[in-house]
């Protein structure tokens, strides 16, 4: 069982709700698709990729990077069990999209640098350190239920 | 992942905007690893005070920002570049090598939180390549 400190609750909460959705999706996924670019297995069928600047316009990345991002919303709402939270989309992931639990990992970190960049100063040791708990957490949880 | 002659000018490039802030990025990078990664704290049991602003940690900060730019300088051949340092934390630190990935991640969210503008996706996959480059190189006389 994870345990969270209200404090931890909180800056979790506020990061959420404070979160352009439709900004950082995009971004983050995108990011990833660029930094770690063997991560483009996973979407042979989502048009031009073939350059950075292809990546970061492709209205398909665009919206499955809004997606992905709100699928973290249902662990925001259930801090204390996401491991249960998330079982079904660990199946989905390993059964039906055949992702290599490694790169949930990748995509958490460029979420965490898209952040940094739009919290700035205001993205503390602290709160890097809650988020980035929070993300450990997810990631765990979604590489789960793989055999 | 070798460095093309595209990342070598991306990181240049970079390094060409960032440099005059590098003390800041160094101290605040590792006072942050310090609070985000507790286990690291562990080769700082001789330092009176870890904390952000503190003297020992604004110091050390501006002393590993002085290797990152001499392995910007030698960004042509990393290995025999970084030879001294990697002696240093090889025979005498004796710093975990996985501890340079960890430090490596610091200090890119310490760029994207001053340098969001700067630091494109293009840039992120440049400086990532270079810093897992200089891991690699620091661990060069390890065994």
């Amino acid at each position: 069982m994870v345990e969270w400190t209200e404090k931890e609750r909180a800056i979790i909460t506020s990061i959420f709700s404070n979160l352009d959705y439709d900004d950082v999706g995009p971004k983050a996924l995108s990011r990833c698709l660029i930094v770690y670019p063997w991560t483009q297995r996973y979407f042979a069928g989502f048009g031009n990729l073939y350059n950075a600047e292809a990546i970061k316009t492709n209205p398909n990345i665009q919206a499955h990077g809004t997606k992905v991002l709100h699928g973290l919303d249902r662990a925001v709402k259930n801090m204390d069990n996401i491991k249960a939270t998330y079982a079904e989309l660990s199946v989905l992931h390993s059964e039906k999209l055949h992702v290599d639990p490694d790169n949930f990992k990748l995509l958490a970190d460029c979420l965490t640098i898209v952040i940094a960049a739009k919290m700035g100063s205001g993205f503390t040791p602290e709160i890097q350190a809650t988020f980035q708990k929070f993300l450990a957490v997810v990631v765990s949880a979604l590489g789960r239920q793989y055999h | 992942m070798s460095l093309t002659d595209k990342d070598k000018a991306a990181v240049k490039a970079l390094w060409t905007k960032i440099s005059k802030g590098a003390d800041a990025i160094g101290a605040d990078a590792l006072a942050r690893m310090l609070v985000v990664y507790p286990q690291t704290k562990t080769y700082f049991s001789h330092w009176p005070d870890l904390k952000a602003g503190s003297a020992p940690v604004t110091k050390h900060g501006k002393k590993i920002m002085a290797g990152v730019a001499q392995a910007v300088a030698k960004i042509d051949d990393l290995s025999s570049g970084l030879l001294d340092l990697s002696e240093l934390h090889a025979f005498q630190l004796r710093v975990d090598p996985a501890n340079f990935k960890t430090l490596g991640h610091c200090l890119q969210v310490v760029i994207a939180t001053m340098y969001p503008n700067e630091f494109t996706p293009e840039a992120n996959v440049a400086l990532d390549k270079f810093l897992s480059n200089l891991a690699l190189a620091l661990s060069e006389r390890y065994r």
